[in-house]
């Protein structure tokens, strides 16, 4: 056996912690079973480790999270799928904890083994432990049961089957709406596994009842069912039987059922295919675009782009657009927000002409808008919607809207409109950019805002990046080269940060001629706070320039930084020429 | 001990089917011998029995949360539901002390210079995953969701590496492997008597500005609210780092404040209404169905304006300061200084049927005014068939009200071994139902007999619970709990 090259001692004391008072050693223990069976042999891992595990089901949630996982893959330590069932009895026992997230990790290994079971040992152990379950006192038990069916009921007798129906069936109509839930969430992976003549009949019926579920976080689960049940359907029975369900839930009192319909409704639109979609579904969307719960008009918002590629452009025209109009103007920020953040997708699917006529409008309205992540959201998909009509047309109005938002007192607002310069950059081209936004990215490496002065120096080399080091050389760096002789020293340092962003891409000979003297310089500045930045930024230099530089150069002034009164300054000057040490003796 | 109601018989000859109780003193917990101090932080300040009635359990001023446990049915529930079929002479419930624990302890908010008491304001039982209780307990700024289990008490022996053996199996460990791996043992976990321990899984932060005075369990099983001064959250009881705002009743500018809200509770069975009062005297149902911010109610419960003479204290005894569900949800019961009230969620015209509490305090406003004693919050509590409701008062009485239509049974106890000590009988008059003429001339009637005796403004019974199917009450009198059946 594979056992015998481990040392034995270890494995002795990972035992023992599997009780040890303190949580993190018990945990470690667990995290390494396998190695535990491993040491123990198969067959006392089945008749000594498992049921000691079997009596450990009152440990913490983490210890008990990670058991339930270890144990989902333990069948090749116990010996084999033929002896797959000794593994059932401590996942039991997790099954029935109160915590969520370990009974749902039990669920799932107890899923991983009993898919692997042979069909005789399924029907022995693995369908009595549902059963089990399925009838258990407390409704943790329950709750775990639901998410075993679809597993037990393959490879059953037909007794046992209709017996795991209407064991399920009990299941959805609970009397705790825990269980109910459960029985909702599992009841499209359930129905995958019965066979289509029970699937009409007595799921559907289950169905129907958790959708008229006075509870409304049952209901809200059943809109997912919708998706899922309805693609196993024939494509008559899903219209039958979803559709109408889909239709009454999108007028559901409840605006939390609406809201899950607006969420889900992509999905739904494919499970009753295109026809039902265009004459069924197109009002029930239109009506929640139009909802007056601003939660849900916010989820309706956010598809609209999906909704429409399911539709010809012209039904999206006559029905969604005129939709589309009024949330532009929402009462809620938030709508607009989400409208923002897809409207710009609609282009494509309208083409050109329609989105002159109808989108343009819009957008333009949008960019205007008093809240800035609606500006934000428009300005971050301007690509797709330059693809169709060109940048031209907007660029009249973006130019205010990227200003205001550069400007905006929010630095968070700033910091996300930095995040999108080049983007627009290469969306709007080099000339615009000269004229307008040049400036503005010199202004925020100046900014109050730490975040915003690195986002800007970032931001530099991003642009030099997109635009090339001749381009970078012309409009960016005499003004950082300018920034270093600053009053201000948080400037002066901000300026060097940007030098040393920018170095690797603008190459060695523009650092040599350009970065390098203006850095030696700062390396005399009266702030120990440059001398030890310049320090660092020596250091990052030192793979961009030639040996010769170096030695000539960088050596003289870290020799002359170490030397610094200040211990800081020392302290990074002597890491510097460690590395210049290093990168010799890696180069020797 | 017995004769506690013979002032009730008097009237008992009511259409009500059901008799009036005689109600008896059953059990005392904390009984304070004669001249003890009581210790404040030994004050109970919350009582609240589970589902089952299995399960009782109160909050104190010091934060600590005690668990009472029925003793009396402790045999398989078969039989007891054996016996409740044969009608077997009544037996009472009876309660032993189970486990008590920690629930908070005083803490300073930093940034708002504060202390936070660790005064336990509310409990709520939650529904049991796996037989152990689960129950949610807060002060004034955090809630936490606590799981009370027997447990076992474990003794591990059966070691492997114990000092001695460490050498030997290190030293073998690689010669002969095989020999020493039969040697390796797993732990020997011996059990000895189990006992209860409460473990906290959850604590809900930092999402109350003001003081929680309620929270409330939803019957979805997931979700709870709690509620402070301005607003009222929802929670998912898994989730402990996000709730929801869903009322907010906070003015632009607080000097526009002219209302707070004093207590909120989910509707029984419907997941979708909850119930807040304000001190202004109104109770607003919402529906949670209707929109994400529930700051417009969908129904309004308020006395009728009487007109008549208005003084100054008129809006604040106006303030709610408990409200309680009955169980069907139908009806909901409400507490301000001076009365209780029942009002029918179907009717918003007023309320069904006022009971005045302790009317004898009228001419007295003004001195309870002085010593802070009006803004006292008493709790009602309503019982399980919702056909008597019962409400703290001052000197340690409370008082039971028949509150089906026809009843005019009344009660008024003591919180002591002799609950009708001081009772003097008074024969009551029929409280009028429903109609708004009648209720004026209520209070002349004297309906409580106790305007002769000198009142003790500090000894206040507010706290108390009716079990969910029994007819007993607990209420907590000071630092004792007493309970009360008939």
């Amino acid at each position: 056996m594979a056992m015998v090259d481990e040392p034995l001692y270890p494995i002795a004391v990972l035992i023992d912690e599997l009780k040890n008072d303190d949580i993190q050693l018990r945990l470690n223990s667990i995290r390494r079973l396998s190695t535990i069976a491993r040491a123990l042999g198969e067959e006392r891992t089945r008749k000594e480790l498992i049921p000691f595990l079997s009596e450990n089901s009152d440990d913490d949630d983490e210890v008990l999270l990670a058991m339930a996982g270890e144990l989902g893959v333990f069948i090749p330590f116990v010996g084999g799928v033929e002896h797959a069932h000794v593994l059932l009895p401590p996942l039991e026992s997790l099954c029935t904890v109160e915590e969520t997230c370990v009974r749902e990790k039990a669920v799932d290994s107890l899923c991983k083994i009993g898919s692997q079971m042979r069909g005789s040992d399924l029907v022995d152990s693995f369908v009595p432990l549902v059963k089990r379950l399925a009838a258990g006192e407390w409704f943790a038990a329950r709750v775990s049961a639901c998410g075993l069916f679809h597993v037990a009921y393959q490879g059953c007798t037909d007794v046992l089957k209709t017996e795991l129906r209407s064991t399920y069936s009990q299941l959805c109509q609970d009397d705790m709406p825990m269980v109910r839930r459960a029985a909702a969430t599992n009841l499209g992976k359930f129905a995958a596994t019965v066979e289509s003549s029970y699937l009409n009949a007595e799921i559907m019926t289950m169905f129907d009842d958790l959708t008229k579920d006075e509870q409304d976080s049952v209901r809200l689960l059943a809109v997912e069912g919708c998706a899922a049940l309805g693609k196993l359907l024939e494509p008559q029975d899903c219209v039958a039987r979803i559709l109408p369900v889909i239709v009454n839930f999108s007028q559901d009192k409840s605006w939390r059922v609406r809201y899950m319909v607006a969420n889900q409704l992509y999905e739904l639109c494919e499970a009753v295919g295109p026809d039902c979609t265009r004459t069924d579904l197109v009002p029930a969307y239109v009506r929640l675009l139009r909802d007056n719960e601003a939660e849900v008009r916010i989820a309706a918002a956010g598809k609209v782009t999906k909704f429409c590629q399911l539709l010809n452009p012209e039904l999206s025209i006559q029905h969604i657009l005129p939709c589309v109009k009024e949330l532009s103007t929402d009462s809620s920020q938030h709508v607009r927000s989400a409208l923002a953040s897809v409207i710009m997708g609609m282009a494509p699917i309208l083409g050109k002409d329609s989105t002159i006529e109808h989108l343009l409008p819009i957008f333009l309205s949008l960019l205007k808008d008093e809240f800035p992540d609606v500006r934000l959201n428009i300005i971050s998909k301007l690509d797709q919607v330059n693809q169709v009509i060109g940048i031209d047309l907007l660029s009249q109005s973006l130019l205010p809207a990227i200003v205001e938002l550069a400007e905006d007192r929010h630095w968070r607002v700033r910091l996300a409109i930095i995040e999108y310069v080049p983007l627009l950059a290469s969306q709007l081209g080099i000339g615009f950019f000269d004229d307008k936004l040049g400036a503005l990215c010199m202004q925020w490496l100046q900014d109050k805002v730490y975040s915003i002065r690195e986002a800007g120096a970032n931001n530099l080399k991003r642009l030099a990046e997109e635009f090339g080091p001749e381009w970078a050389m012309q409009h960016l760096v005499p003004q950082v080269l300018e920034m270093v002789k600053n009053p201000h020293y948080l400037h002066r340092m901000m300026a060097l940060r940007a030098i040393s962003l920018m170095a690797p891409v603008m190459g060695s000979e523009i650092t040599c001629s350009k970065f390098l003297p203006v850095v030696v310089e700062a390396s005399k500045d009266r702030v120990p706070n440059i001398k030890f930045n310049v320090a660092k930024l020596l250091q990052s230099l030192i793979p961009i320039v030639d040996q010769s530089v170096v030695d000539k150069t960088i050596r003289q002034c870290l020799v002359d930084l170490s030397e610094d009164p200040d211990v800081d300054v020392r302290y990074f000057a002597n890491q510097a020429l460690h590395s210049i040490d290093g990168a010799a003796v890696a180069q020797s | 001990m017995n004769g506690g109601g013979d002032d009730d018989e008097v009237v008992a000859a009511s259409a009500d089917a059901s008799p009036p109780l005689q109600w008896r003193f059953s059990q005392v917990f904390g009984e304070r011998s004669a001249g003890e101090e009581v210790q404040p932080v030994d004050m109970i300040s919350a009582i609240e029995f589970d589902h089952s009635g299995d399960h009782l359990a109160t909050g104190d001023r010091g934060g600590r949360v005690v668990l009472f446990e029925r003793s009396d049915a402790k045999h398989s529930s078969g039989a007891r539901r054996d016996l409740e079929e044969t009608d077997y002479p009544v037996r009472h419930p009876e309660f032993c002390y189970k486990t008590e624990f920690q629930s908070h302890d005083p803490a300073f908010d930093y940034l708002k210079s504060l202390e936070i008491e660790e005064k336990i304001n509310k409990i709520r039982w939650c529904q049991t995953a796996n037989g152990a209780l689960f129950l949610l307990s807060t002060n004034d700024k955090i809630i936490k969701y606590w799981k009370v289990q027997d447990k076992k008490i474990k003794k591990i022996c059966d070691i492997n590496a114990n000092p001695s053996g460490a050498v030997g199996n290190g030293t073998v460990a690689n010669g002969v492997p095989d020999a020493n791996i039969s040697s390796l043992r797993l732990p020997v976990v011996t059990s000895h008597e189990s006992s209860p321990v409460a473990k906290c899984r959850r604590v809900y932060p930092h999402a109350h500005d003001y003081h929680i005075n309620s929270i409330s369990n939803n019957s979805d099983g997931e979700t709870f609210i709690s509620a402070d001064d301005l607003r009222i959250n929802l929670w998912n009881l898994e989730i402990s780092n996000q709730s929801f705002n869903i009322v907010d009743v906070k003015p632009e500018k607080m000097e526009d404040l002219s209302e707070v809200i004093t207590a909120a509770e989910f509707h029984p069975t419907h997941c979708n209404m909850l119930a807040y009062s304000s001190s202004k005297g109104s109770i607003r149902l919402i529906d949670l169905r209707q929109s994400a911010l529930c700051d417009s109610h969908s129904k309004l419960f308020e006395e009728p304006d009487a007109g008549g003479s208005k003084s100054f204290f008129t809006e604040i005894i106006a303030s709610v300061s408990d409200i309680k569900f009955a169980k069907e949800g139908r009806y909901l019961l409400s507490r301000d200084y001076m009365t209780l009230k029942l009002w029918d969620i179907n009717m918003d015209s007023g309320p069904l049927s006022t009971f005045q509490v302790h009317e004898y305090l009228k001419p007295k406003l003004c001195d309870l005014y002085e010593n802070d004693s009006i803004f006292d919050k008493f709790e009602c509590c309503i019982s399980g068939n919702g056909l008597r409701a019962a409400t703290g008062s001052y000197s340690n009485l409370f008082r039971v009200f028949g509150v089906s239509p026809g009843s005019t049974e009344t009660a008024t106890l003591e919180a002591s071994r002799n609950p009708t000590r001081r009772h003097v009988p008074v024969p009551s008059r029929p409280p009028r139902l429903g109609g708004m003429a009648g209720r004026g001339s209520e209070s002349a009637a004297g309906v409580d007999g106790n305007s002769n005796n000198a009142l003790d403004y500090t000894t206040k019974l507010l706290h108390l619970a009716w079990h969910p199917n029994e007819n007993l009450i607990a209420c907590a009198a000071g630092n004792s709990l007493y309970m009360y059946c008939a």
